[in-house]
Protein backbone atom coordinates (compact mmCIF):
# COMPACT_ATOMS: atom_id res chain seq x y z
CA UNK A 1 0.00 0.00 0.00
CA UNK A 2 1.48 3.35 -1.21
CA UNK A 3 1.69 6.42 1.00
CA UNK A 4 2.06 9.79 0.25
CA UNK A 5 5.32 9.42 2.09
CA UNK A 6 6.57 7.24 -0.23
CA UNK A 7 5.87 9.47 -3.10
CA UNK A 8 8.00 12.08 -1.01
CA UNK A 9 10.88 9.49 -0.77
CA UNK A 10 10.51 8.18 -4.36
CA UNK A 11 11.49 11.70 -5.10
CA UNK A 12 13.92 12.19 -2.64
CA UNK A 13 15.66 9.12 -3.30
CA UNK A 14 15.13 7.72 -7.29
CA UNK A 15 14.87 11.63 -8.84
CA UNK A 16 18.40 12.20 -8.17
CA UNK A 17 19.42 9.16 -9.80
CA UNK A 18 17.63 9.12 -13.45
CA UNK A 19 20.37 9.92 -15.52
CA UNK A 20 22.48 7.19 -13.54
CA UNK A 21 19.64 4.88 -14.54
CA UNK A 22 19.32 6.13 -18.04
CA UNK A 23 22.98 5.81 -18.91
CA UNK A 24 23.24 1.79 -17.73
CA UNK A 25 19.74 1.14 -19.80
CA UNK A 26 21.09 3.32 -22.49
CA UNK A 27 24.24 0.76 -22.60
CA UNK A 28 22.52 -2.67 -21.55
CA UNK A 29 19.45 -1.96 -24.50
CA UNK A 30 22.06 -0.14 -26.92
CA UNK A 31 19.03 2.02 -28.09
CA UNK A 32 17.77 5.04 -26.87
CA UNK A 33 14.04 4.71 -27.05
CA UNK A 34 13.84 1.52 -25.78
CA UNK A 35 15.90 1.80 -22.71
CA UNK A 36 13.45 5.06 -22.06
CA UNK A 37 10.39 2.65 -22.15
CA UNK A 38 12.53 0.34 -19.51
CA UNK A 39 13.85 2.99 -17.48
CA UNK A 40 10.08 3.84 -17.24
CA UNK A 41 8.95 0.84 -16.24
CA UNK A 42 11.92 0.14 -14.35
CA UNK A 43 10.88 3.75 -11.93
CA UNK A 44 7.31 2.38 -11.71
CA UNK A 45 9.01 -0.83 -10.15
CA UNK A 46 11.10 1.51 -7.06
CA UNK A 47 7.98 3.86 -6.93
CA UNK A 48 6.09 0.43 -6.14
CA UNK A 49 8.97 -1.06 -3.75
CA UNK A 50 10.26 2.44 -2.46
CA UNK A 51 8.60 0.92 1.35
CA UNK A 52 10.82 -1.37 0.87
CA UNK A 53 14.08 0.68 0.60
CA UNK A 54 15.38 0.80 4.65
CA UNK A 55 18.67 3.41 3.82
CA UNK A 56 21.54 2.45 2.70
CA UNK A 57 22.66 3.34 -1.28
CA UNK A 58 19.74 4.45 -3.29
CA UNK A 59 21.27 4.64 -6.21
CA UNK A 60 22.96 1.40 -6.02
CA UNK A 61 19.33 0.19 -5.19
CA UNK A 62 17.77 2.09 -8.16
CA UNK A 63 20.20 0.67 -10.42
CA UNK A 64 19.54 -2.78 -9.40
CA UNK A 65 16.34 -2.55 -10.24
CA UNK A 66 17.15 -0.74 -13.83
CA UNK A 67 19.86 -3.68 -14.63
CA UNK A 68 17.16 -6.37 -13.69
CA UNK A 69 14.16 -4.76 -15.77
CA UNK A 70 16.87 -4.32 -18.67
CA UNK A 71 17.68 -8.09 -18.49
CA UNK A 72 14.11 -8.92 -18.44
CA UNK A 73 13.11 -6.91 -21.46
CA UNK A 74 16.23 -8.37 -23.25
CA UNK A 75 14.87 -11.86 -22.19
CA UNK A 76 11.93 -11.39 -23.92
CA UNK A 77 12.49 -8.65 -26.98
CA UNK A 78 16.21 -10.03 -28.02
CA UNK A 79 17.18 -13.58 -25.91
CA UNK A 80 19.85 -13.75 -28.38
CA UNK A 81 21.73 -10.91 -27.02
CA UNK A 82 22.01 -13.32 -23.83
CA UNK A 83 23.34 -15.97 -25.28
CA UNK A 84 26.78 -14.59 -25.70
CA UNK A 85 26.95 -14.66 -22.00
CA UNK A 86 27.58 -18.15 -22.50
CA UNK A 87 30.10 -18.86 -25.50
CA UNK A 88 31.87 -15.96 -25.26
CA UNK A 89 35.18 -17.57 -24.61
CA UNK A 90 34.41 -20.01 -27.34
CA UNK A 91 33.22 -17.81 -30.01
CA UNK A 92 35.79 -14.74 -30.45
CA UNK A 93 32.50 -12.41 -31.10
CA UNK A 94 32.84 -10.00 -33.66
CA UNK A 95 29.24 -8.58 -33.08
CA UNK A 96 30.77 -5.46 -34.29
CA UNK A 97 32.52 -5.72 -37.47
CA UNK A 98 35.97 -5.07 -36.78
CA UNK A 99 35.96 -2.72 -40.61
CA UNK A 100 32.49 -0.88 -39.63
CA UNK A 101 34.74 -0.12 -36.29
CA UNK A 102 37.72 1.35 -38.40
CA UNK A 103 35.65 3.12 -40.75
CA UNK A 104 34.24 5.38 -37.52
CA UNK A 105 36.99 8.29 -37.82
CA UNK A 106 34.91 9.58 -34.93
CA UNK A 107 36.81 8.38 -31.89
CA UNK A 108 33.58 8.69 -29.98
CA UNK A 109 31.42 6.49 -32.46
CA UNK A 110 34.47 3.85 -32.21
CA UNK A 111 34.39 3.45 -28.54
CA UNK A 112 30.46 3.80 -28.37
CA UNK A 113 30.71 0.86 -30.95
CA UNK A 114 33.26 -1.24 -29.38
CA UNK A 115 31.30 -1.09 -25.95
CA UNK A 116 28.07 -2.32 -27.59
CA UNK A 117 30.09 -5.29 -29.15
CA UNK A 118 30.36 -6.36 -25.69
CA UNK A 119 28.59 -9.09 -23.89
CA UNK A 120 26.09 -7.61 -21.95
CA UNK A 121 27.75 -9.39 -18.79
CA UNK A 122 30.88 -7.28 -19.68
CA UNK A 123 29.18 -4.00 -20.62
CA UNK A 124 27.52 -3.62 -17.90
CA UNK A 125 30.54 -3.67 -15.20
CA UNK A 126 32.21 -1.50 -17.13
CA UNK A 127 29.86 1.46 -17.70
CA UNK A 128 29.30 0.39 -14.24
CA UNK A 129 32.80 1.36 -12.73
CA UNK A 130 34.16 3.81 -15.96
CA UNK A 131 30.69 5.64 -16.37
CA UNK A 132 29.62 5.47 -13.23
CA UNK A 133 32.43 5.57 -10.43
CA UNK A 134 30.56 2.56 -8.97
CA UNK A 135 32.61 0.74 -5.93
CA UNK A 136 33.29 -2.50 -6.34
CA UNK A 137 30.94 -3.45 -3.81
CA UNK A 138 28.10 -1.43 -5.35
CA UNK A 139 28.86 -3.36 -8.43
CA UNK A 140 28.27 -6.48 -7.05
CA UNK A 141 25.05 -5.07 -5.09
CA UNK A 142 23.34 -3.97 -9.05
CA UNK A 143 24.67 -7.01 -10.70
CA UNK A 144 24.67 -9.38 -8.41
CA UNK A 145 27.80 -10.49 -9.33
CA UNK A 146 29.63 -12.10 -6.55
CA UNK A 147 32.09 -9.17 -4.63
CA UNK A 148 35.02 -11.99 -5.48
CA UNK A 149 34.28 -12.19 -8.67
CA UNK A 150 33.78 -8.11 -9.82
CA UNK A 151 37.82 -7.56 -10.70
CA UNK A 152 38.44 -10.77 -12.64
CA UNK A 153 35.08 -9.48 -14.42
CA UNK A 154 35.99 -6.14 -14.80
CA UNK A 155 39.69 -7.39 -15.82
CA UNK A 156 38.38 -9.22 -18.46
CA UNK A 157 35.71 -6.69 -20.13
CA UNK A 158 38.57 -4.15 -20.19
CA UNK A 159 40.69 -6.60 -21.85
CA UNK A 160 38.24 -7.53 -24.26
CA UNK A 161 37.36 -3.68 -24.75
CA UNK A 162 41.20 -2.97 -25.26
CA UNK A 163 41.23 -5.20 -27.97
CA UNK A 164 38.14 -4.45 -29.87
CA UNK A 165 39.44 -0.92 -30.05
CA UNK A 166 43.12 -1.89 -31.06
CA UNK A 167 42.07 -4.24 -33.67
CA UNK A 168 39.59 -1.19 -35.13
CA UNK A 169 42.74 0.87 -34.72
CA UNK A 170 44.92 -1.40 -36.49
CA UNK A 171 42.17 -2.22 -39.63
CA UNK A 172 42.40 2.07 -39.80
CA UNK A 173 45.87 1.89 -40.10
CA UNK A 174 45.49 0.38 -43.64
CA UNK B 1 55.81 -15.18 -19.29
CA UNK B 2 52.77 -13.94 -18.14
CA UNK B 3 52.89 -11.89 -14.57
CA UNK B 4 49.52 -13.45 -12.62
CA UNK B 5 49.08 -10.09 -10.93
CA UNK B 6 48.53 -8.40 -13.98
CA UNK B 7 45.70 -10.21 -14.61
CA UNK B 8 43.39 -9.42 -11.65
CA UNK B 9 45.09 -7.47 -9.03
CA UNK B 10 45.94 -4.71 -11.08
CA UNK B 11 42.56 -3.76 -11.47
CA UNK B 12 41.81 -3.61 -7.75
CA UNK B 13 44.75 -1.48 -7.44
CA UNK B 14 44.00 0.85 -10.51
CA UNK B 15 40.55 1.27 -9.05
CA UNK B 16 41.74 1.77 -5.28
CA UNK B 17 39.93 -1.56 -4.41
CA UNK B 18 42.66 -3.17 -2.14
CA UNK B 19 43.56 -2.60 1.45
CA UNK B 20 46.47 -0.65 2.11
CA UNK B 21 48.73 -3.94 3.01
CA UNK B 22 47.88 -5.66 -0.53
CA UNK B 23 48.15 -1.95 -2.03
CA UNK B 24 51.98 -1.61 -0.67
CA UNK B 25 52.57 -5.07 -1.96
CA UNK B 26 51.49 -4.46 -4.98
CA UNK B 27 53.60 -1.35 -5.51
CA UNK B 28 56.90 -3.26 -4.47
CA UNK B 29 55.87 -5.31 -6.99
CA UNK B 30 55.11 -2.88 -9.27
CA UNK B 31 58.77 -1.51 -9.54
CA UNK B 32 59.99 -4.61 -10.79
CA UNK B 33 57.71 -6.15 -12.78
CA UNK B 34 57.54 -4.01 -16.69
CA UNK B 35 54.22 -6.44 -17.09
CA UNK B 36 52.75 -5.10 -14.71
CA UNK B 37 53.44 -0.99 -15.43
CA UNK B 38 52.44 -1.90 -19.36
CA UNK B 39 49.23 -3.14 -18.25
CA UNK B 40 48.67 -0.40 -15.58
CA UNK B 41 49.85 2.03 -18.39
CA UNK B 42 47.27 0.51 -20.46
CA UNK B 43 44.51 0.01 -18.40
CA UNK B 44 44.87 3.98 -17.58
CA UNK B 45 45.16 5.06 -21.00
CA UNK B 46 41.72 2.86 -21.69
CA UNK B 47 40.12 5.07 -18.77
CA UNK B 48 41.29 8.20 -20.18
CA UNK B 49 39.54 7.98 -23.16
CA UNK B 50 36.59 6.70 -21.98
CA UNK B 51 36.36 9.31 -19.51
CA UNK B 52 37.25 11.83 -22.30
CA UNK B 53 35.12 10.43 -25.19
CA UNK B 54 31.81 11.91 -23.67
CA UNK B 55 29.43 8.82 -23.91
CA UNK B 56 27.45 9.39 -20.42
CA UNK B 57 23.81 9.78 -21.80
CA UNK B 58 21.89 11.28 -19.27
CA UNK B 59 18.20 11.08 -19.20
CA UNK B 60 16.39 13.20 -21.34
CA UNK B 61 13.81 15.90 -20.28
CA UNK B 62 11.29 14.34 -22.18
CA UNK B 63 12.19 11.07 -20.32
CA UNK B 64 11.99 12.72 -16.84
CA UNK B 65 8.43 14.08 -17.74
CA UNK B 66 7.19 10.81 -18.37
CA UNK B 67 8.27 9.59 -15.10
CA UNK B 68 6.98 12.62 -13.31
CA UNK B 69 3.61 12.01 -14.74
CA UNK B 70 3.68 8.27 -14.44
CA UNK B 71 4.38 8.63 -10.64
CA UNK B 72 1.54 11.76 -10.11
CA UNK B 73 -1.10 8.95 -11.76
CA UNK B 74 0.11 5.56 -9.71
CA UNK B 75 -0.28 8.14 -7.11
CA UNK B 76 -3.19 9.66 -7.38
CA UNK B 77 -4.52 5.68 -8.07
CA UNK B 78 -3.61 4.32 -4.76
CA UNK B 79 -3.97 7.88 -2.36
CA UNK B 80 -6.26 10.32 -2.23
CA UNK B 81 -4.72 12.14 0.74
CA UNK B 82 -3.61 15.82 0.27
CA UNK B 83 -0.25 16.17 0.09
CA UNK B 84 0.65 19.33 0.20
CA UNK B 85 0.76 19.39 4.12
CA UNK B 86 3.06 17.13 4.36
CA UNK B 87 5.74 18.42 1.66
CA UNK B 88 5.43 21.81 3.62
CA UNK B 89 5.97 19.42 7.20
CA UNK B 90 8.76 17.91 5.44
CA UNK B 91 10.58 21.56 4.03
CA UNK B 92 9.59 23.20 7.58
CA UNK B 93 13.52 23.16 8.94
CA UNK B 94 14.29 25.94 10.48
CA UNK B 95 15.71 28.91 8.41
CA UNK B 96 19.16 28.91 8.67
CA UNK B 97 19.26 25.39 8.45
CA UNK B 98 17.12 25.46 5.39
CA UNK B 99 19.80 28.32 3.86
CA UNK B 100 22.72 25.83 4.61
CA UNK B 101 21.01 23.38 2.77
CA UNK B 102 20.60 25.53 0.13
CA UNK B 103 24.14 26.29 -0.51
CA UNK B 104 24.97 22.44 -0.01
CA UNK B 105 22.44 21.48 -2.74
CA UNK B 106 23.37 23.92 -5.24
CA UNK B 107 27.34 23.22 -4.79
CA UNK B 108 26.44 19.63 -4.84
CA UNK B 109 24.24 20.43 -8.57
CA UNK B 110 27.17 22.29 -10.12
CA UNK B 111 30.05 19.53 -9.50
CA UNK B 112 28.27 16.60 -9.47
CA UNK B 113 26.07 17.34 -12.05
CA UNK B 114 28.56 18.08 -15.21
CA UNK B 115 30.12 14.49 -15.04
CA UNK B 116 29.81 11.44 -12.90
CA UNK B 117 33.68 10.12 -13.30
CA UNK B 118 34.25 11.42 -10.19
CA UNK B 119 30.63 11.67 -8.34
CA UNK B 120 30.99 10.66 -5.09
CA UNK B 121 34.94 11.64 -4.57
CA UNK B 122 33.23 15.22 -5.44
CA UNK B 123 30.70 14.29 -2.70
CA UNK B 124 32.75 13.67 -0.31
CA UNK B 125 35.12 16.71 -1.29
CA UNK B 126 31.88 18.72 -0.66
CA UNK B 127 31.24 17.13 2.79
CA UNK B 128 34.68 17.56 3.77
CA UNK B 129 34.55 20.95 2.70
CA UNK B 130 31.38 21.69 4.53
CA UNK B 131 32.82 20.14 7.68
CA UNK B 132 35.72 22.74 7.20
CA UNK B 133 33.35 25.36 7.48
CA UNK B 134 33.09 24.75 11.14
CA UNK B 135 35.04 27.78 12.86
CA UNK B 136 38.39 26.49 13.32
CA UNK B 137 38.36 24.29 10.72
CA UNK B 138 39.23 25.52 7.26
CA UNK B 139 42.93 25.53 7.31
CA UNK B 140 45.70 23.48 8.49
CA UNK B 141 48.36 25.78 6.95
CA UNK B 142 47.88 29.55 6.77
CA UNK B 143 49.64 31.05 4.39
CA UNK B 144 49.09 33.25 0.69
CA UNK B 145 52.83 32.28 -0.10
CA UNK B 146 53.27 28.52 -2.01
CA UNK B 147 56.65 28.17 -0.88
CA UNK B 148 55.26 27.88 2.57
CA UNK B 149 52.02 25.79 1.87
CA UNK B 150 54.03 23.24 -0.34
CA UNK B 151 56.58 22.10 2.31
CA UNK B 152 53.98 21.94 5.34
CA UNK B 153 53.05 19.03 3.57
CA UNK B 154 56.54 16.84 3.58
CA UNK B 155 56.10 14.26 5.87
CA UNK B 156 52.34 14.45 5.74
CA UNK B 157 51.85 13.03 2.81
CA UNK B 158 54.03 10.12 0.57
CA UNK B 159 53.94 12.81 -2.24
CA UNK B 160 54.50 16.35 -2.93
CA UNK B 161 51.58 17.73 -3.62
CA UNK B 162 51.32 20.75 -6.95
CA UNK B 163 50.35 23.96 -4.98
CA UNK B 164 49.21 26.39 -7.38
CA UNK B 165 48.16 29.88 -7.17
CA UNK B 166 44.76 30.65 -8.89
CA UNK B 167 45.02 33.98 -8.10
CA UNK B 168 44.50 35.13 -11.43
CA UNK B 169 41.54 32.98 -11.46
CA UNK B 170 40.38 35.04 -8.91
CA UNK B 171 41.17 32.39 -6.53
CA UNK B 172 44.11 33.27 -4.01
CA UNK B 173 45.69 31.32 -2.20
CA UNK B 174 45.54 31.08 1.35
CA UNK B 175 46.32 28.05 2.65
CA UNK B 176 46.31 24.30 2.74
CA UNK B 177 44.52 21.21 4.41
CA UNK B 178 44.51 17.74 4.52
CA UNK B 179 41.60 15.72 3.79
CA UNK B 180 41.56 12.19 3.85
CA UNK B 181 38.70 10.36 1.52
CA UNK B 182 37.18 7.19 1.61
CA UNK B 183 36.36 6.46 -1.74
CA UNK B 184 37.83 4.38 -4.30
CA UNK B 185 40.61 6.67 -4.70
CA UNK B 186 43.35 6.27 -1.68
CA UNK B 187 45.75 8.88 -1.25
CA UNK B 188 44.87 12.87 -1.09
CA UNK B 189 45.56 16.11 -0.72
CA UNK B 190 43.46 19.10 -0.66
CA UNK B 191 44.15 22.73 -0.73
CA UNK B 192 41.49 25.07 -0.09
CA UNK B 193 42.29 28.74 -1.38
CA UNK B 194 40.15 30.74 0.43
CA UNK B 195 39.55 34.84 -0.04
CA UNK B 196 37.80 36.47 3.05
CA UNK B 197 34.29 34.96 1.09
CA UNK B 198 36.05 31.80 1.80
CA UNK B 199 35.97 31.34 -1.68
CA UNK B 200 37.94 27.88 -2.05
CA UNK B 201 39.71 26.19 -4.63
CA UNK B 202 41.14 22.50 -3.83
CA UNK B 203 43.13 20.28 -6.21
CA UNK B 204 42.66 16.23 -5.89
CA UNK B 205 44.98 13.97 -7.15
CA UNK B 206 43.94 10.57 -6.95
CA UNK B 207 47.36 8.93 -7.18
CA UNK B 208 51.15 9.07 -8.78
CA UNK B 209 51.56 8.33 -12.30
CA UNK B 210 47.69 8.45 -12.72
CA UNK B 211 46.19 10.31 -15.11
CA UNK B 212 42.96 10.94 -13.15
CA UNK B 213 43.16 14.96 -11.88
CA UNK B 214 40.13 16.56 -10.45
CA UNK B 215 40.40 20.54 -9.62
CA UNK B 216 37.73 22.18 -8.12
CA UNK B 217 37.44 25.80 -7.83
CA UNK B 218 34.34 26.76 -5.65
CA UNK B 219 32.79 30.28 -3.99
CA UNK B 220 31.23 28.32 -1.15
CA UNK B 221 29.44 30.28 1.82
CA UNK B 222 30.71 30.95 4.77
CA UNK B 223 28.17 30.09 7.61
CA UNK B 224 24.51 29.74 6.52
CA UNK B 225 24.52 33.43 4.99
CA UNK B 226 26.16 33.80 2.02
CA UNK B 227 25.15 32.72 -1.50
CA UNK B 228 26.12 29.99 -3.63
CA UNK B 229 28.58 31.32 -6.65
CA UNK B 230 29.50 29.08 -9.65
CA UNK B 231 31.68 25.96 -9.17
CA UNK B 232 34.02 25.13 -11.88
CA UNK B 233 34.41 21.39 -12.46
CA UNK B 234 37.99 20.91 -14.55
Amino acid sequence: MLEPEDRIRFEQLVLPHLDSAANLARWMLRNRADSEDVVQEATLRAFRFVGRFHGGDARAWLLQIVRNTCYTWLGKNRPAELMTEFDEDVHQLPAANPETLASQADERQRLMLALESLPPRFREVLVLRELEGCSYKEIGEITGIPIGTVMSTLSRARERLRQTLTVATAKEAF
Amino acid sequence: MSCELAQTTIHGYFDGELDAVRSAEFERHLERCAECQSTLASIESLHTRIQQSNIYEQASPDLRNRIRKQIKQAAGRTSATPESSRIKWFLAPTFGALAAAAAVITIMFFVVQPRTQSARITAELIDAHVRSLQPGHLMDVQSTDQHTVKPWFDGKLDFIPPVSDYSEQGFPLVGGRRTWLTGTIRRHWFIPAASTSSTFSSGLTARRNSTLTIRVHAKATTGFHGKPAKCVFA
